[in-house]
């Protein structure tokens, strides 16, 4: 699906992001990339989405190498960033209607899709209206509508309350495994992602060299209770440890 | 009602008025707001079928040039940053220069034509415009520009279903300082040279000694800026309703 290799980054030679880091994502995962703050995270996004080209290496998306990549990853960004001044209805059909895809169409697609996020009855909102939880939503639909089956999630959830968090975690989940998509995660909540993933991509060092996968020993029905298994405890005590040592204060 | 205080005040400073000017009784000097308004309805034809329409269309002109030309050179500037670096710093200059005192020289290339009173009115209602609109077009954030690009948007679907919508609040703010700058500029213009037009005709009772009738021109005109300003609030209103829903 996604395929690093030996990719360099940096925005001048000198000071490198990234070093020869390579990497590779399988068609269906959930994966979390988890680091402390400056560690690169947002650097690989960015990459992946074609908003910055690697200085050195390969990036692979579905089998094309180096390709243009903008408009071939559905993205979530960590604010809504949803447009004040349309609707709910109008808000989701905006990659649609970049793609060139007519207003009807698009609109008898976006329906159904509305009311499966629980977002029935908001069509002709405006995104003031809605509450943090479902403007999240409306964004995680809007990268859904991209068409896209690579989605990147940018701290979708940082920014709600632990309760909401929770509820939309599990949702997440819900839509993820029905839509059979490939989801990358960035996130510094080790819940979170002990919690979502398939397996974790850990960051650390700068510049990043290379990640430390971890494979979550969990099956993919899980609830939240399988977090306190003693191997689950073990693997979060690891993380934090290891999150720890790399946070200069 | 919302403008039940505003009213209020404008009753008690009318009625103060009415009440000095009965005092001091030199009608050519102060007259009171009832002299002014039964001399408004006398002189009702004069006014509003001569020189009302001459005044209102270097208004509309004015105004009509001021946003073409301000838009333009805004989505210019915003769109290329060496001409914004070359022109925003003329433009704040192009304010420092006294525009009244210039716009006797617009009467000496221009004459006594409508012409001179337009370009009074383009030239103090210009600014306000282009740097409102440019400074919408340039509210954008970068990380919702870049959820466009990775949309796979153009540089053309940004600045179109970007900039051009989050630009919209500035460029009626600037709209709205611009409609009542354009009454003052056509007035001054006429004042300075025309053959007709409220301002003109408000100099003219001037040297007649008739004050009553040089009032009466500048209520119509002040009523001419107010419903402007409410006529750009309403199409404001109208087309950014979402700013109200919340």
């Amino acid at each position: 699906m996604l395929e690093f290799n030996k990719v360099s980054f940096g925005y001048d030679e000198n000071s490198k992001i990234l070093d020869e880091l390579s990497f590779s994502v399988r068609a269906g995962e959930f994966i979390s990339i988890i680091g402390v703050s400056g560690s690169g995270k947002s650097t690989i996004f960015r990459l992946v989405t074609g908003l910055d080209k690697p200085l050195a290496g390969d990036i692979t998306l579905e089998g094309n190498k180096n390709g243009a990549r903008l408009g071939q990853v559905g993205y979530m960004p960590q604010q809504d960033l949803l447009l004040p001044w349309r609707t709910i209805l109008e808000n989701a059909f905006l990659p649609l209607e970049i793609n060139g895809v007519d207003k009807q169409t698009a609109y008898k697609q976006i329906k159904p899709l509305l009311k499966e996020f629980g977002l029935e009855g908001t069509d002709d909102k405006y995104p003031s209206e809605l509450s943090g939880g479902m403007k999240q939503r409306v964004a995680f639909l809007r990268a859904v509508l991209s068409g896209n089956p690579l989605l990147l999630l940018d701290e979708p959830f940082s920014a709600l309350d632990a309760i909401t968090k929770l509820s939309m975690q599990e949702w997440l989940l819900d839509q993820w495994q029905k839509r059979k998509s490939t989801i990358l995660f960035i996130t510094h909540d080790v819940d979170e992602a002990l919690f979502l993933s398939d397996r974790i991509f850990l960051l650390k060092n700068k510049p990043v060299t290379a990640i430390e996968e971890i494979s979550i020993p969990l099956r993919r029905e899980r609830t939240r209770k399988d977090l306190h298994r003693p191997d689950m405890l073990e693997l979060k005590e690891r993380l934090l440890s290891t999150l720890r040592s790399e946070v200069t204060l | 009602m919302r403008n039940t205080a505003s009213l209020l005040i404008v009753l008690v400073f009318l009625t103060l008025w009415e009440i000095s000017a009965r005092l001091i009784d030199k009608a050519f000097i102060l007259p009171s707001p009832v002299q002014i308004l039964v001399r408004l309805w006398e002189l009702k034809d004069v006014l509003f079928l001569v020189h009302l329409p001459v005044t209102l269309l270097s208004i509309v002109i004015g105004l009509t040039f001021s946003i073409i030309l301000g838009t333009a050179i805004a989505v210019w500037m915003s769109q290329n940053a060496s001409v914004q670096r070359a022109i925003y710093p003329i433009l704040i200059a192009s304010q420092m220069v006294p525009v009244i005192a210039l716009a006797p020289i617009f009467v000496l290339w221009l004459g006594y034509t409508i012409w001179s009173k337009v370009a009074v009115a383009v030239l103090i209602t210009f600014f306000p415009i282009t740097v409102n609109a440019f400074d919408g077009l340039s509210s954008g954030k970068r990380e919702t520009e870049e959820l466009f690009l990775t949309m796979g948007a153009t540089k053309k679907d940004v600045f179109l279903k970007y900039s051009v919508p989050i630009a919209l609040p500035h460029f009626f703010s600037g709209l709205k300082v611009a409609v009542t700058l354009s009454v003052i500029g056509a007035a001054i213009g006429e004042w300075l040279g025309a053959q007709a037009g409220l301002g003109y005709f408000s100099r003219r009772m001037m040297t007649q000694f008739d004050g009553a009738a040089v009032f009466a021109p500048i209520f119509v005109l002040t009523f001419v800026g107010i419903l402007l300003f409410v006529c750009v609030a309403y199409i404001e209103k109208r087309m950014l309703n979402w700013r109200t829903k919340s």
